[in-house]
């Protein structure tokens, strides 16, 4: 038994940190679910949808990444 | 990176990551930026790949393309495309420094494929230069063409006037958490899936150890190559999501309004 409890809870807030990827997860799942339905009704309008497609996804990864930084924060700089 | 201890296997999967002098294999210190470190060697690499692509590439310059004038035409017109559909026509001013960013970052992320090799987009601190970069030379650029007026991007006219400060609140939150986003999203996606292949890699040598290892080594080999064929993927994804968020941010700085 090594370290103190401060670093216990930092892991542990970088373990609990990591749940917010389910968030980002569900968000760029929602969104690519629903371009494939919007492009299965008009496929001819689909090719040129597929950029904002990617910008949609990024922004909903960002949040993601927000719970991944902190979990970074907390493993290493506290 | 996995060596034998007295009970099992020590690993850490962060170990591929560590940056050190090519030649004394030593950690270097923040000062010594004089010496080339594995990472600047891969850059290097990638950099002469492009460079050979593109010059190789448009040397004949023939009217039906060969193979290497075909990818070198081809990574051409699909950013270019990119940058005239999402930053409009006003955009192609700064398609080469685009164009730039996204061979780097694909010829970086490609070549960090490689078994043994370093990617030097795993790191944000090679990111974080790129989105900075990004983020400085944008924001300049809507206050050099629209002076004042680019605060107008922070202003929606659009919504209710009551709404309008707490909006304009997230709004300027929103915009200066751009290059954090920007940055970490690439060197997160490259360095955490390089990290899931090093545990599974780690796993894969159980078999000698152990008697689970019939079970865990078979699943953890299919696991790297199903990860492997996942890594091909995002490799390309990443570099084009950086690349046309590029595009995104250049639009708001072109068309501030909303």
């Amino acid at each position: 038994m090594e370290g103190d409890i401060v670093q216990m809870g930092a892991y542990i807030g970088a373990g609990l940190a990591c749940t917010g990827m389910g968030g980002a997860a569900v968000g760029v799942g929602h969104v690519v679910g629903n371009f494939i339905s919007g492009a299965l009704r008009n496929p001819s309008a689909a090719a040129s949808q597929t950029a904002t497609m990617f910008i949609g996804i990024a922004f909903a990864e960002a949040l993601g990444i927000f719970s991944f930084l902190v979990a970074l924060l907390l493993m290493f700089a506290v | 990176m996995a060596e034998e201890a007295g009970t099992g296997l020590v690993f850490h999967p962060m170990e591929p990551f560590k940056i050190h002098s090519l030649f004394s294999g030593e950690p270097i210190s923040w000062y010594e930026f004089f010496v080339p470190t594995n990472t600047t060697l891969w850059m290097a690499i990638g950099v002469l790949a492009i460079a050979l692509l593109m010059v190789v590439g448009t040397l004949r310059r023939a009217i039906v393309p060969g193979r290497v004038q075909s990818v070198a035409e081809l990574a051409y017109g699909f950013i270019h495309k990119m940058v005239e559909d999402v930053a409009g026509k006003d955009g192609l001013v700064y398609f080469p420094y685009i164009f730039t960013l996204f061979l780097f970052i694909v010829f970086s992320n490609f070549l960090g494929l490689i078994p043994g090799a370093f990617t030097p987009t795993s790191h944000i601190a090679v990111t974080a230069v790129m989105a900075m970069g990004v983020f400085v030379g944008v924001t300049a650029l809507g206050f050099m063409k629209h002076g004042s007026h680019f605060l107008g991007l922070f202003w929606v006219s659009a919504a209710p006037l009551a709404l309008r400060p707490i909006l304009a609140v997230i709004e300027v939150i929103s915009y200066f958490v751009r290059p954090v986003s920007h940055s970490i999203r690439l060197a997160g996606n490259m360095m955490a899936g390089h990290a899931v292949m090093e545990v599974f890699a780690a796993f894969a040598p159980l078999i000698l150890f152990s008697f689970v290892g019939v079970i865990v080594t078979p699943l953890s080999v299919l696991a790297i190559v199903a990860m492997y064929a996942l890594e091909i993927l995002v490799a390309f994804v990443q570099a084009y999501v950086f690349t046309i968020l590029t595009c995104v941010y250049l639009k708001d700085a072109l068309h501030p309004g909303h």
